[in-house]
Parts: C-alpha cells; sequence; structure tokens
C-alpha cells in the first residue's frame, strides 16, 4: 500500500505486484522459495561448446524476459491481419485489393499478409511463446512439488526486518505458546511446523497452483484450438421448404475442411425443412430490419434415426452428435410449371432466387433442360431470367420495398436454344450463358418480358408454350460445421479464469512466531508476516493472529513495572520499527 | 382495440420514452458540466496551500520515515490487575523504494477548496442517477438492453465508468483525485455519443438476439470502464514519478506540477491502484472474450475466427497480459509496465472505437 498512510487506494483484491518479497537479500532462505518464478539474472554469455550454447539457447527462450518479449510479438503480429484483407473470411476483397495496388499486394502476398494467422512468421511466434510455456511450466512444477514436500524454512534471525512485526511478552512457557501458534496457524490452515525455537507456517499455495493452471490451460487451449482447426469441416446447403438434405460431401453447394479432415468424419444425419418464417419491423425508422428468422426442421439421426421436429434460430442452432446446424441465409424460390406447345408438363419446380438487397430483390435462372420440343416439335433448352420482387409498389419497379411477401412480383424473360450446359465448362445454376440462346419476341418485335403475378401465365409466342408462377417458397441455407476439441478448447479457458483468479487474488505468506526466554526470566513472542510482495493484508492478517495468540497467552507486565496508564486508547497508533527493536 | 391500433399506440409510447431518455441524457451533461466546474474550483482553491510535502519528503532524511501506520490491534483489556496493551504490528515498507507522502489531494487541505470538492462529488452523484434514468428509459424505449449500437454503448459506458468511481469513494478508497479527469471525459464521451453516434431507438437485428448479449456486452462495458480508470491512475502515475525523480535528483519543476503534482497521491500509491485495478479486472476481460467466442459459436458457426474485433479483444488481451508479465520481471516494473499499460487500453480504445469505425466485420451490423 501506500508508504505511509493506511488510507491509500486499496482496490481489494489482487493482492500486490509480485515485487521482491521485502527485504529479500537479507532474509536469507526465509524469503526464498516463496514463488516459482524465475529469477532472472542478467543474460551471461553462454559457455562454449554445442551443449553450453544449446543450453544458454534454452535459458533465454524459457526466460521471463524472452516470454514478455513473445508475447508482446503475438500482439503486434495479429495487428495486420485485422487491418488487411484476409483470404480466410474474404477472397473477394484480397482480389480487389491486389487488383488496385499491384505492387503492394504482391509484397503481402509474399510476406503472408493475406492470411497472416496461418503464416509462417506468425506460426513462428506462437509455436516459440508454446515452447517457452511449456519450458516454462515444466520446471516451475517440479519446484513447486518440491516446495510442497519440503517444510517452510525457519525463522530468520533478527525478525524486526520483516515487513510486517509483532512482540510482547507473556507469563507462559514457551513450549507453550510455540504449542499454541502450531496449533493456532493449523487452525488457519498453515502449512506449520516447529523449527528450533520458533513455528513457521506458510499459506496462499493455491496462487502457485492457480498460475499453473493458469499456464497448463493455454497450453490446453491452444492444442485444441489447432485440433479444431486441423479436423475441421464447413459445409453449406440452400434447401427450398419441402425438400430434403442428408449429410454427406456431395450433398453441399459448397465445402471446405481442415487438412486432416476426413469424409468418413461428417456426422450422419438428416433433415427436411418443412417452413421458414421471417419477420420485420413493419413502421418507423428502422422498417424493413429483421426481427426473427427460424427454419422448422424435421430430422433424424443416421440413416434409420427416428424423426424429430425442431426450430433452428440465427443464435441457436440443432446440435447432432459433433455436427452443428446453422440458419445462415434466407430467400425465396417462386413454383414455376413450364409447357411446351402441346401442353405438356416439362418442368416443375420450386427455383430459389439469390437475394440482391436487404429488401430481398432477388434474381435467378430458370433451365428448362430436357423433354422440352418448340412449336415445331424440335427439342430445345429454355433458359429463363428471372427478376423477383416480394413485395413491388408501383413506383419503383425495380427494386422491393419491404423484404416480406407482400405484393410478389416475378418479372421473366425466356430464351430458346442451346444453354451451354452440357460443353462441360461448370456453370452456376444462377446465371445463364446467353451465347447460344434467341429470345423470343413479342406481338410489337420487343423482347418478350413480362410480370407476372402469383397463379399468372405467361404464354410464349407462336405456340411455343407457356410458364406458370403457380406460388412461392422459402429456402434457407444452411451451414453444416464440425469443429472437434470445441469441448476441451472450452474447459481450457474456465480453467484458465479460475486459475488466474487464483493467481492474481490469493497472495502466498510466511508467518514465524518465535518464543524464548528472555534475560529476566520471562518469555519473549515474537510474531512477523512475509508475503511475496508489499501488501496491507499481510499486516492485518499478522495482527488478528496476534490477537488471538495474545488471548491465549496472556501478557506479562513491562520489566518497567508500571503498567502502562496512560495509553488506554484503543486507536492504531504508529511505532517507528526503530522503537520496536528493543 | 385492433392489432394495428396497440401497435401503434406502443410505438408511439417508445417514441415518448425514447425522447425521454435524450432529455435526460442532456440534461446528465448539463450536471456533469456543473459538477465539471465545482471540480476545477476545487483544483483552484487547493492551489493556496503551497507546502510541497513532496519536495520535503525527498529532501529529508530518508531514514527517519521507515515506518508508517499498521492496523495494530491495541485494544486495551480492562478488568485485568495489569492493564497490558495487546500487541501492535509495526510494518516497514520494502527496501529501497522511496518514500513520499500522498498528497493531500486537489483540495490540498483547502477548506473551501474542500467544499467544492463535496459540491462536485454530490453534483456527479446526481448528474450519474439523472444519466443512468436516461439509460434505463432507453432501455424501455427499446424494450431489451441499452447495448445495441455505439450511442447506447457511450452512454451505459460512462454510467458504468462513473459508477465505478462512486463505488470506490464508498468504499472509502482514496480516488477522489479522479474526478475531474473522470468527469471531462464523461462529458467528451456523451458530446460524442449525442452529436455523431446518435442512434434512434431501434430492435436489434435476429444475430443480436441472445442472453450472450447479456453476459457478453455488459462485461466488457463493465470491464472498459475499469480499464479506463485504470489508464487514468496510470498517467497520473507517469506524471508524479517523474515529478518525484526530477525532485529526488535535486531538480526544479515547474509551478504547474508543484501545484498539481503534489497534490496527487505518491507514485507508488497510483502504480499499485493502478495495478490493483487493471489485475482485478483481468480475469473478467478474459472472461468477456471467452463469452463472446461461445456467443460467436452460436451465431456465426465458429467461436474464433479472426474478425477484426475478435483480434482486438485478443490483442487487448495480450497487451494486460504482457502488463502483468512486465511486472513480475525484473527490470520492468515501474514506469516500462506503465507505457504498456497504456498501450494495453490504448488497444481497447481501438476495438472501440477503430474498429468499430474503420474496420468492416461481422461486428458491424449494428448501425455504428
Ligand atoms: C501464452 C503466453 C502467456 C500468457 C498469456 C501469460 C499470462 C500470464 C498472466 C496473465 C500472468 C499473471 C498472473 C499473475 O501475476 O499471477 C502470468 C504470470 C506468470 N507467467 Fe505467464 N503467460 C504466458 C507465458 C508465460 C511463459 C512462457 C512463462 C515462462 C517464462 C510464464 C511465466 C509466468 C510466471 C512465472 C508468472 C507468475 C509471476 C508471479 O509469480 O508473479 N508465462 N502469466
Amino acid at each position: 500500500m501506500s508508504k505511509t498512510t493506511p488510507t491509500a487506494p486499496d482496490a481489494s483484491g489482487p493482492s500486490d505486484a509480485p515485487d521482491a518479497p521485502a527485504g529479500e537479500q537479507d532474509l536469507g532462505a526465509a524469503g526464498s522459495q516463496l514463488s516459482t518464478a524465475p529469477v532472472e539474472g542478467p543474460p551471461n554469455l553462454p559457455s562454449l561448446g554445442v551443449v553450453g550454447w544449446a543450453r544458454w539457447f534454452w535459458r533465454q527462450l524459457t526466460s521471463m524476459r524472452v516470454a514478455l518479449l513473445l508475447l508482446l510479438l503475438v500482439a503486434l503480429g495479429a495487428i495486420p491481419g485485422s487491418l488487411i484483407p484476409q483470404s480466410g473470411t474474404d477472397a473477394t476483397k484480397v482480389a480487389d485489393f491486389v487488383k488496385n495496388n499491384p505492387t503492394l499486394g504482391d509484397v503481402y502476398g509474399k510476406l503472408g499478409l493475406f492470411h497472416v494467422y496461418s503464416s509462417v512468421w506468425f506460426s513462428a511466434i506462437y509455436i516459440l511463446l508454446f515452447v517457452s510455456l511449456v519450458g516454462c511450466i515444466i520446471p516451475r512444477t517440479w519446484q513447486f512439488v518440491g516446495q510442497l514436500r519440503s517444510r517452510p524454512p525457519g525463522a530468520p534471525k533478527r525478525l524486526t526486518r520483516l515487513p510486517a512485526y509483532t512482540t510482547w511478552r507473556t507469563e507462559a512457557e514457551p513450549e507453550q505458546v510455540r504449542e499454541a501458534a502450531l496449533a493456532l496457524l493449523k487452525q488457519k490452515r498453515f502449512r506449520a511446523h516447529l523449527a528450533g525455537d520458533n513455528v513457521a507456517g506458510e499459506k496462499g499455495y493455491l496462487r502457485e497452483v492457480g498460475n499453473l493452471a493458469f499456464h497448463i490451460a493455454l497450453i490446453v487451449l491452444l492444442i485444441a484450438f489447432a485440433w479444431g482447426q486441423l479436423f475441421k469441416s464447413e459445409g453449406n446447403k440452400l434447401v427450398v421448404e419441402g425438400d430434403g438434405f442428408s449429410n454427406t460431401l456431395i450433398s453441399y453447394d459448397d465445402f471446405k475442411s481442415g487438412n486432416l479432415f476426413d469424409t468418413e468424419d461428417l456426422v450422419p444425419f438428416s433433415f427436411t425443412l418443412d417452413k421458414f418464417t421471417g419477420t420485420y419491423e413493419t413502421n418507423g425508422p428502422n422498417k424493413g430490419t429483421p426481427r426473427l428468422y427460424q427454419a422448422a426442421i424435421t430430422y433424424s439421426k443416421g440413416a434409420y434415426g427416428k424423426e424429430r421436429k425442431t426450430l433452428v434460430k440465427v443464435n441457436e442452432p440443432l446440435e447432432i452428435d459433433d455436427a452443428k446446424v446453422y440458419l445462415t441465409a434466407h430467400g425465396y424460390a417462386p413454383l414455376i410449371t413450364v409447357r411446351d406447345g402441346k401442353g405438356n408438363v416439362v418442368f416443375h419446380d420450386a427455383v430459389a432466387m439469390l437475394p440482391l438487397d436487404s429488401n430481398v430483390t432477388s434474381t435467378g435462372v430458370i433451365k428448362v433442360l430436357d423433354g422440352y420440343r418448340n412449336a415445331k416439335g424440335v427439342a430445345e433448352q429454355l433458359g429463363i431470367s428471372a427478376f423477383f420482387i416480394p413485395t413491388y409498389t408501383p413506383g419503383s419497379e425495380t427494386a422491393s420495398t419491404f423484404p416480406a411477401l407482400n405484393n410478389p412480383v416475378l418479372n421473366l424473360t425466356p430464351y430458346h436454344g442451346d444453354l451451354g450446359v452440357d460443353s462441360g465448362i461448370p456453370q452456376s445454376v444462377y446465371q445463364l450463358d446467353k451465347s447460344h440462346v434467341k429470345d423470343f419476341k413479342d406481338a410489337k418485335g420487343k423482347e418478350l418480358r413480362e410480370n407476372l403475378r402469383p397463379g399468372q401465365t405467361m404464354k410464349l409466342p407462336n405456340g411455343a408454350g407457356s410458364v406458370t408462377y403457380e406460388g412461392t417458397r422459402q429456402w434457407a441455407n444452411f451451414q453444416v460445421v464440425q469443429q472437434p476439441a470445441s469441448g476441451w478448447a472450452l474447459t481450457g479457458a474456465l480453467t484458465a479464469i479460475f486459475g488466474l483468479a487464483a493467481s492474481l487474488f490469493i497472495q502466498r505468506r510466511r508467518v514465524w512466531v518465535r518464543a524464548v526466554r528472555g534475560d529476566d526470566g520471562v518469555t519473549v513472542v515474537e510474531m512477523a508476516g512475509l508475503g511475496r510482495s508489499e501488501s496491507a493484508k499481510v499486516p492485518e492478517e499478522l495482527g488478528e493472529l496476534a490477537g488471538i495468540l495474545y488471548d491465549r497467552t496472556p501478557g506479562a507486565p513491562d520489566p518497567a513495572n508500571d503498567p502502562p496508564q496512560d495509553d488506554t486508547t484503543p486507536e492504531p497508533r504508529a511505532t517507528p520499527s526503530e522503537g520496536a527493536e528493543k | 382495440m385492433t392489432l394495428a391500433a396497440a401497435t401503434e399506440l406502443a410505438t408511439a409510447t417508445n417514441e415518448h420514452l425514447a425522447n425521454i431518455s435524450n432529455t435526460l441524457i442532456y440534461s446528465s451533461m448539463a450536471v456533469y458540466t456543473l459538477a465539471f466546474f465545482a471540480y476545477i474550483a476545487e483544483w483552484l482553491f487547493g492551489s493556496r496551500s503551497k507546502v510541497g510535502r513532496t519536495a520535503a519528503a525527498l529532501t529529508a532524511d530518508a531514514k527517519k520515515t521507515g515506518a508508517k501506520k499498521s492496523p495494530a490491534v491495541t485494544v486495551n483489556q480492562g478488568g485485568s490487575t495489569a492493564v497490558l496493551e495487546r500487541p501492535q504490528v509495526v510494518v516497514r515498507s520494502a527496501s529501497g523504494s522511496r518514500d513520499v507522502p500522498d498528497g493531500p489531494g486537489a483540495h490540498g487541505g483547502d477548506e473551501q477548496g474542500d467544499l467544492y470538492g463535496r459540491i462536485a462529488i454530490s453534483l456527479t452523484v446526481l448528474a450519474f442517477l439523472v444519466e443512468l434514468a436516461g439509460v434505463v428509459a432507453r432501455a424501455a424505449s427499446v424494450e431489451r438492453a441499452p447495448w445495441g449500437n455505439m450511442y447506447e454503448f457511450n452512454i451505459t459506458f460512462s454510467t458504468v465508468a462513473v459508477a465505478v468511481y462512486l463505488g470506490l469513494l464508498a468504499l472509502k478508497k482514496n480516488v477522489r483525485w479522479l474526478g475531474l479527469f473522470l468527469v471531462t471525459t464523461v462529458l467528451l464521451d456523451l458530446g460524442l455519443a449525442v452529436t455523431v453516434l446518435y442512434t434512434a431507438s431501434d430492435q436489434l437485428v435476429p444475430a443480436l438476439h441472445s442472453y450472450w448479449l447479456y453476459i457478453h456486452v455488459s462485461t466488457a462495458i463493465f470491464c472498459g470502464a475499469v480499464f479506463y480508470v485504470g489508464a487514468v491512475a496510470t498517467i497520473l502515475y507517469l506524471f508524479k514519478d517523474s515529478y518525484e525523480n526530477k525532485l529526488a535528483n535535486g531538480g526544479t519543476p515547474g509551478r504547474f506540477a508543484n501545484s498539481v503534482l503534489d497534490r496527487l497521491p505518491a507514485s507508488a500509491s497510483l502504480d499499485k491502484f493502478a495495478y490493483r485495478v487493471n489485475a482485478a479486472v483481468f480475469p473478467l476481460w478474459t472472461f468477456t472474450i471467452i463469452a463472446g467466442a461461445i456467443w460467436a459459436g452460436d451465431a456465426w458457426g465458429r467461436y474464433w475466427g479472426w474478425d477484426p474485433k475478435e483480434t482486438w479483444s485478443f490483442i487487448t488481451w495480450v497487451a494486460y497480459a504482457c502488463y502483468l508479465h512486465a511486472r513480475a520481471t525484473a527490470g520492468w516494473k515501474g514506469r516500462k509496465a506503465a507505457y504498456l499499460a497504456m498501450i494495453a487500453f490504448g488497444c481497447w480504445l481501438f476495438n472501440y472505437y477503430g474498429v468499430n469505425i474503420f474496420v468492416s466485420g461481422k461486428h458491424s451490423y449494428a448501425g455504428v
């Protein structure tokens, strides 16, 4: 606490900074081993030879100074990843950046700055830190076990030098005092023992336990995180209401996995999307802001599992064993029926449209690949470019004005010919390759293009067939994630908190009680306390202990015969330490 | 009543409440301003006393100040034949440290200054209550915790920071010296909130609908407020420390330094206060990050993804860990550790303002 006043700021809680124990130099053994922190000496030069150098290097690596340096480096190294676009999170942004700043992009690319957290240099820093951590924990644990097996050191010669000190004279025998002191310290859960003319006690080992637990928990956390990254898998699937999904690699629209992931690891399950519900703010300045998204699904575990119904919401994924199913996006899927010239249904399906804005103005393509014959009976393909507006408002024809399905309009532009899907080049289901198709002409000779409302049909000219917009379904996008060892990461994290709290809030301290017969035959009791760091709690506790022990071994009159009459105020008093040195 | 009418009525009430909240926030700013002037008056009147305690302590024979008051047990036992004194605990400070008394505080022992200081604290309490009411009204108007956007975050943050200060005062901790610095920044923070950051009342997007919002964001705000208090103490420590160094080396600090710094607690006290505050809240900050990771696991499908906000929380955490380590490492105590603490708080600030405003990431959906 403050140097002179007891009213100085005292945010009760953590013990003090680990200053060197007061006067460690002149206390000798009594102040030693009060922690397991490595002693920092000047970085002395290595002795010659490979072994000498290796040992020197290891010492440096596991020193507190280097740990501090590595920690600083980790913090510094993490910064660029937050300011420069990262290919792991947003590859298009990286591409844009490289296009706009070719030279800088090149330099960044070489330095791995587009994937900082998996770059060589960032990995090098944390692996070094990791090694340093292990190299630090092992000897410290060893040392701590040694401290637990040995006993706290006996009292130093001059107890008056300790940060907290008190003394009195008693008529009790020295042995009696020591016995009482031993019993008292043990009762107060000190590890205490008799050491010659004094009793030595120590308490607060939990601090070291907490500190070691914290550092070990960091290792667990790091391994769990790395494990999770290596064995992780993450896939996306868009499902229209009424459709199903089963968890196999080929069912996914896209799929990413860690380096050590194996398809066998996919948790077997399947589900059907029964209904998607989205609600939105209907008025006010934030009209249209989503309020609730939820997907009602029926799922079953394994190949023949029992069917169960559940809701998946934005913050509430469905957990099936190691897999978590998240709801990540939604949109509309108009139900379309296409007939050929003879009136045969050649296409009947809900076609998912991709949202373009927050009011879910969407686009998509209806592709009729097989079965369609044109008016002349020749097999052809149809591609219908679609533009969907869930809430159509006259005056705002090109964009939806609200995300809900209030007044849906589907704008269609049909094409016929060869869609080029057989060319072998992979094609997006949301895009139309227009290089080998022709549009239809309306009565005025313009490109045929029509707005449909649910239930309406658009006739293709010259008996080429028809397209009907039957109604609208919704789709939801699900992300299925498997990240093993998450439980370990959580355990590590929680252990770290508790370890940290113990390490910061518990003070490790020693108390000595010396009882010897004075020159005049009266027993002199001396008590002293030493904390790992200077703290107001050590003298407070010593005062408490002294009070109890005093009651058990009552005071004897001072050698000065006269009992001190003048001093009867129960106020705390300051006594200079010199005065205490009798 | 039709459903539509009921909705409209509810909307009207909410708008009404939002207006009340705004009025309360503006009122609290007015009261904080009064408190600000009262603190200034306290400092001004305090400058009348020019004792130069620090200088006196540093130039006097250092050996005489080896001991200090202790929580001694000097309860006398009545009734017995010999009235004996209970043993007293004598406290010594660590060898080698400077023995400088704590300054008397802003009022400098001046009676009138002290009076103004007390008025300032009373006004701070009043302003705090008004601001708190404003935050609560805001919460009622949006029917959720008032932590949906930066405006709400700012008003809650300053309320909590003042609460921490008043709480420490209520616990009889010597923190009156914080008052002026705190109220000044609270005014800045609120000014920023009502001008640049203002967002009309609104509901949350679905990703923010989670009880983790309450846990994660409330602890984040609390940690920020405490880190802030720690940072103020650290800055003052740096000033006071160089002041003491100058005196100890026989230098003569300027009149301003003599007047202002002399009234602050001793550098050792400030340093210890800063350390305790930072260390006490560090486990909670660790928890905040973990709670955020759990929430991210539920909302985004991964518990850690190096999103800018996550990255900067991590950097802040590592920076504070550095600070704690530095205190345990020889050669890094004192000023060097204090610089680390300042860097760590800078990271916290950047995480809050910088990342929200300049960097886009998953956390930037809340209308700034
Ligand atoms: C992953 C990196 C690390 C982090 C985040 C970290 C964090 C911390 C924190 C927050 C404390 C404060 C708790 C306290 O004061 O009791 C601490 C203490 C400590 N750390 Fe670390 N640490 C790391 C690595 C290391 C390494 C590599 C070493 C070994 C050289 C080490 C040795 C220590 C020691 C000895 C203490 C206790 C100091 C004392 O007894 O007061 N740490 N660490």
